[in-house]
C-alpha cells in the first residue's frame, strides 16, 4: 500500500494536469444546463434508458433468485448419484433416471462409500394442532436419513438431528421445521415432546431455525424446487416401515405388475433422491469408480443387460440437469437485455444529434484554446449525468415493476424477486456505464469539430 | 421523386442513418419474436379442456386419519352421498385428477405387450361411473362405464381395467383408421385393455412443453384410487349454482367427518381457476412480451422523431434554398418521407435477417416453435407504418420552412 501510494497520486496528478479538477463541476453544471435546453430530446433519452434499465432489472432479479447458487459453501462436495436401472430402451436420451430405486439406493446407503449419505422422499401426513376441537392439517414433509442435517448445514434452533444408530434403530425420529414448530406448538422448546403424525406418535429431536434453500435443490427431481417449503422431516426407515407412500413423483418403465407396496418397492420405479458429500476431488472420483463398480455388478448378476451407464452431478450441475430455472425467466431476460440494447442504439442517435446541434459552440470553445480531451470529457459526462438520470427513472420504474411481477411469473418464483441494495446498486451503475459507452462515438464526433470550419461557416 | 438525392445526402449522415437502421432492424427482431411467443402462449390459454367449465368445481379432500381400504371406500361412498344431497349439486364424480390439474399420472402406451418403445404417452384418470357425465364429456362413440366395471384400487394395487374410455386424440393416434372402439391396447400391462368408448375432447392434466407430442390424448379407467391420502371429488352444480355449491360443500363434508383436511389455498377450486392457475405462466410471458413490445415501438418511434427533428433543424437553410428553387410544400414533405422509408427498408432487411436467427436460437435453446413468416411480413408491415408516422410531423415542420430562409444566416 504505502508504495502504491505515491504512484496513485502522480497518476491523479497526470490528470488534473490534463483535465483539471475544477472543470469536472464546471461541466457538469454546462451538462446540466444543455439537458435543460432539450427538454424533449433528454426526456426521450432518460425515458428509454429507464425503460430499458428497468425492463433489465426486473427480469434479471427475477433470473438471479431462480438460477441462485442455494448452497454456495458446499455445492462442489454435495452430489447426486444416478444409475441407468432402465437400460438405453426405456432411459431418457441415454440418461438415467434421476432418481433411484428402492433397490439401488438401499444397496448405496448399505455400502456406506461416501462420507455422508442420505436418501430423501416426499411424505404428506396429518397433524392434530393440540388446540381442543382442532381439525387436522396437512403437514408436508421429507423422510430423510440422519447425515441430511449434518450434509446439508441445516441450522437448528433447538435439539439437533438423529443420528446413524437411530436410522438403524428405525426410530420414530422427527425434526421440525422453525415455522411448523410455532404453528403447532407456539414456538416453545419441544426437543423431547411428542408429535402425532396420521396417528402415530414421533420423537420431536430437535427444531431447525429457517432454513429454505431456493431453489431446494435436494428435491428438484421431483418438484419445481420454488413450492411451499416442507414442515418436518421424518425418519427414512420409519416411514419405510409404515409403508408410507410417496407423496412425490414415482416414474416407471415396461410391464407394471405390482399389485402391493412390497412389490412395488422391488420394481424398476424410481421415487428416492440420493445425496452423497464427497469431499475431495479424489472421493468424488473414487465414488465414481464405487458407481460403476455397483452397475457393473448388476450387469454381471443379469439385473442390468446394458454396460454401466452412472452419473454423480454436483448441486449447480444438478440444477442445470434438471431444468430448475424456467424457460420463462430465461427467455423473458434475453428479450429484456435486447431491449436494453435498443434503448442505448436510440441513445447513441440522440445524443449524435444532441452534441453536434451544438458543432457551433463546440467550435467557439475550441477556438478558445479547449482541447479535444476537453471537449470529450464534458460529454462523457454530460452523457453520465442522463445516464444517471435514466438509473433514477429506471429505478422508480424497476420498483413499480417489482410489485407487479406476480403478474408476470407464477407466484412461487414472483415471490423471490425482491429489490435489495445490490439490485439498487447495479440499476444505477449498469445504467450509467451504459449510457457513458453510448456516448463514446457521439462525443468523439464534437471532439473531432473543426474550429475553423464552425467559426466560417458562421 | 427521385431518390439519387436522398441517398446523397444520406451519405452526409452515415452514422445517424446506420443508428436509425439498426433500430429498426432491432426492433423488428424483438418485435417479430415476441409476437410470436405472445401467439403461442394465448393459443395454450383458449386450450379446451373438454370439461364443461362454467358448472364444475373440484374438492380435494385428505383424510386426517388412517382407514383400512375397506373402511376408506365406505368413506368415499359416503362423501359422495354427502355432496349428491346438496341442493345446488347435480352430479359428483370420485377420480384421481382432473384435465389442466398440472400434475398427474400418464401412462406410455403399446399396441402389444411385447413392444418396448412406446407408440404413445397417454394422460391416465381414474373415474367412476359418474365422471363422464360430471365432467361434461361428449361421449361421441361406445358407452360410459357401469357401475359395476369401477374397481377399488388400494395403495400401489397396479391392477390394468379390462376397459377403458379414451380421448378421440388418442384412439386416432393409435387406430388412424378410425376404428378404435372395440379394440385392446396395453399401458404397461402384460394384459390388454379394450376401448369400449372415446370421448371428444379430454386435456391431459399437465400443460408441459414435454407432452406437447401426446397433446389432448387421455384415457379414463373405471376405477376408485383407495390410496389413503386424498381423494379429488369432481362436481358439476346445477346451471348457475357453482358458487353456492361451492360455498356448501366444504361445510356438508366437513359436518358428516370433521377429520380430514381441506386446504384453504387449493382444496376447493372452481375451472375457471383451474384454468388460470395451469396457464399462469403462459398469461405471464404474453404480458410481458406484450409490454416489452409496445414500450420499444414507442422508445424507437420516438427516437425516429428525436433523429429527424435534428436533421430537419441542420437543413433548414438547404430546405429554404430548394423552396426558394421552387419546391413545394408537398415536395418537402415526400423527401423526409421518402428518406425514411429509404433507411426503414434498409434497416428492414437486416432486421428479417436478425428476426430468423434469434427465433432460430430460440428454437434450439428452449423449444419454440419455427416461425411463420407471416410473422415478419406483418412486423415489416407495423415498423414500416411507424416509420412514416414519427416522421410525419418532423417532414411537416419541414415543409413549413419558409423560402426565406435561404437568405438568413444560420
Amino acid at each position: 500500500m504505502g508504495r502504491g501510494k505515491p504512484c496513485q497520486t502522480s497518476a491523479s496528478k497526470k490528470y488534473l494536469q490534463r483535465y483539471g479538477t475544477p472543470m469536472f463541476g464546471y461541466y457538469l453544471q454546462l451538462g446540466l444546463r444543455s439537458l435543460r435546453r432539450n427538454p424533449m430530446l433528454t426526456a426521450l433519452m432518460v425515458m428509454a434508458i429507464g425503460f430499458g434499465v428497468s425492463a433489465s432489472m426486473i427480469t434479471y432479479s427475477v433470473f438471479r433468485a431462480v438460477s441462485g447458487n442455494p448452497i454456495p459453501e458446499k455445492s462442489s462436495q454435495l452430489f447426486a448419484p444416478q444409475v441407468d436401472n432402465w437400460g438405453p430402451q426405456q432411459n431418457q436420451d441415454g440418461e438415467p433416471p434421476g432418481a433411484l430405486t428402492y433397490t439401488d439406493a438401499m444397496a448405496f446407503l448399505r455400502a456406506h462409500q461416501a462420507s455422508r449419505q442420505t436418501l430423501i422422499y416426499r411424505v404428506m401426513l396429518s397433524a392434530l394442532p393440540t388446540r381442543a376441537n382442532s381439525i387436522p392439517v396437512a403437514a408436508g414433509g421429507y423422510a430423510v436419513t440422519g447425515d441430511f442435517f449434518p450434509m446439508f448445514n441445516v441450522p437448528f434452533l433447538y435439539g439437533s438431528g438423529w443420528n446413524g444408530s437411530d436410522d438403524e434403530n428405525r426410530a420414530a425420529d422427527v425434526v421440525l421445521t422453525q415455522e411448523f414448530n410455532q404453528r403447532m406448538f407456539g414456538g416453545a422448546n419441544t426437543v423431547g415432546r411428542e408429535i402425532t403424525l396420521s396417528g402415530h406418535d414421533y420423537r420431536i429431536v430437535g427444531v431447525m431455525k429457517h432454513w429454505d434453500p431456493k431453489p431446494r435443490f435436494f428435491g428438484v427431481w421431483g418438484e419445481s424446487g420454488f413450492n411451499d417449503p416442507p414442515d418436518y422431516y421424518v425418519l427414512l426407515n420409519r416411514m419405510l416401515d409404515l409403508k408410507v407412500d410417496t407423496w412425490g413423483r414415482n416414474s416407471c418403465r415396461g410391464d407394471l405388475s405390482f399389485t402391493s407396496y412390497d412389490q412395488w418397492l422391488q420394481s424398476n420405479c424410481v421415487w428416492l433422491m440420493p445425496w452423497v458429500e464427497l469431499d475431495t476431488s479424489s472421493d468424488a472420483a473414487r465414488y465414481r469408480h464405487f458407481l460403476e463398480g455397483y452397475a457393473a455388478d448388476q450387469q454381471r448378476a443379469g439385473r442390468f443387460a446394458w454396460s454401466p451407464n452412472v452419473r454423480l452431478d454436483n448441486v449447480m450441475e444438478w440444477l442445470e440437469k434438471q431444468k430448475v430455472v424456467p424457460p420463462e425467466s430465461r427467455i423473458s431476460l434475453v428479450v429484456a437485455s435486447a431491449f436494453f440494447a435498443i434503448c442505448l442504439v436510440n441513445t447513441i442517435g440522440l445524443l449524435l444529434a444532441k452534441f453536434m446541434r451544438r458543432a457551433s459552440e463546440i467550435g467557439v470553445r475550441r477556438a478558445l484554446g479547449a482541447t479535444r480531451h476537453e471537449i470529450y470529457a464534458q460529454y462523457l459526462i454530460e452523457a453520465a449525468a442522463v445516464g444517471l438520470a435514466g438509473g433514477l427513472l429506471g429505478l422508480l420504474l424497476t420498483a413499480i415493476g417489482m410489485s407487479g411481477v406476480g403478474l408476470l411469473f407464477a407466484p412461487e418464483i414472483a415471490q423471490l424477486a425482491h429489490m435489495d441494495i445490490s439490485l439498487i446498486g447495479l440499476t444505477l451503475v449498469v445504467a450509467i456505464f451504459a449510457t457513458v459507452t453510448a456516448a463514446f462515438y457521439p462525443a468523439w464526433r464534437a471532439a473531432q469539430v473543426q474550429p475553423a470550419w464552425q467559426l466560417k461557416s458562421n | 421523386m427521385q431518390i439519387q438525392p436522398i441517398l446523397t445526402a444520406l451519405r452526409r449522415h452515415k452514422a445517424g442513418t446506420l443508428l436509425i437502421a439498426l433500430q429498426i432492424a432491432l426492433t423488428l427482431a424483438i418485435v417479430c419474436n415476441a409476437l410470436f411467443i405472445i401467439h403461442q402462449r394465448l393459443s395454450h390459454l383458449s386450450e379446451p379442456s373438454g370439461v364443461d367449465e362454467a358448472n364444475v368445481f373440484v374438492v380435494t379432500s385428505m383424510w386426517g386419519e388412517q382407514y383400512s381400504k375397506q373402511e376408506e371406500v365406505a368413506k368415499i361412498q359416503q362423501d359422495l352421498a354427502t355432496l349428491r344431497q346438496l341442493p345446488g349439486v347435480q352430479d359428483v364424480a370420485a377420480g384421481n385428477s382432473y384435465p389442466l390439474s398440472t400434475s398427474g399420472w400418464d401412462n406410455f402406451v403399446t399396441m402389444t405387450p411385447e413392444q418396448v418403445k412406446p407408440t404413445t404417452d397417454a394422460s391416465v384418470y381414474a373415474g367412476d361411473e359418474h365422471f363422464v357425465r360430471t365432467l361434461g364429456l361428449k361421449l361421441i362413440a361406445g358407452r360410459d362405464f357401469r357401475a359395476d366395471e369401477v374397481a377399488n384400487l388400494g395403495n400401489r394395487e397396479n391392477i390394468i381395467p379390462p376397459v377403458v374410455i379414451v380421448s378421440k386424440a388418442l384412439a386416432d393416434k393409435l387406430f388412424p383408421k378410425g376404428d378404435a372402439l372395440g379394440k385392446a391396447f396395453y399401458s404397461m400391462s402384460s394384459t390388454p385393455t379394450t376401448i369400449i368408448g372415446i370421448v371428444e375432447t379430454l386435456h391431459r392434466q399437465d400443460v408441459d412443453t414435454w407432452s406437447a407430442p401426446y397433446a389432448g390424448e387421455s384415457l379414463i379407467w373405471p376405477a376408485r384410487l383407495v390410496r389413503s391420502m386424498s381423494t379429488r371429488y369432481l362436481v358439476r352444480a346445477k346451471p348457475g349454482q357453482l358458487e353456492a355449491a361451492m360455498r356448501e360443500a366444504p361445510k356438508a363434508l366437513y359436518a358428516e367427518n370433521r377429520m380430514r383436511m381441506i386446504d384453504p389455498k387449493d382444496g376447493i377450486l372452481s375451472f375457471a381457476q383451474v384454468r388460470e392457475r395451469a396457464f399462469e405462466r403462459d398469461r405471464g410471458m404474453a404480458i410481458l412480451m406484450g409490454i416489452i413490445c409496445v414500450v420499444l415501438l414507442a422508445i424507437t418511434g420516438a427516437g425516429i422523431v428525436g433523429l429527424t427533428s435534428f436533421w430537419v433543424g441542420q437543413r433548414r437553410r438547404q430546405i429554404g434554398v430548394r423552396r426558394a428553387l421552387g419546391a413545394t410544400h408537398r415536395d418537402i414533405l415526400h423527401y423526409f418521407l421518402t428518406e425514411n422509408l429509404l433507411i426503414s427498408l434498409g434497416g428492414i432487411a437486416i432486421g428479417v435477417l436478425l428476426t430468423f436467427g434469434l427465433n432460430l436460437w430460440l428454437v434450439t435453446r428452449f423449444e419454440l416453435k419455427v416461425m411463420p413468416l407471416a410473422y415478419v411480413l406483418g412486423g415489416v408491415v407495423i415498423l414500416l407504418l411507424l416509420g412514416q408516422s414519427a416522421v410525419f410531423a418532423p417532414a411537416l415542420r419541414a415543409s413549413r420552412v419558409p423560402p426565406v430562409e435561404a437568405t438568413r444566416p444560420v
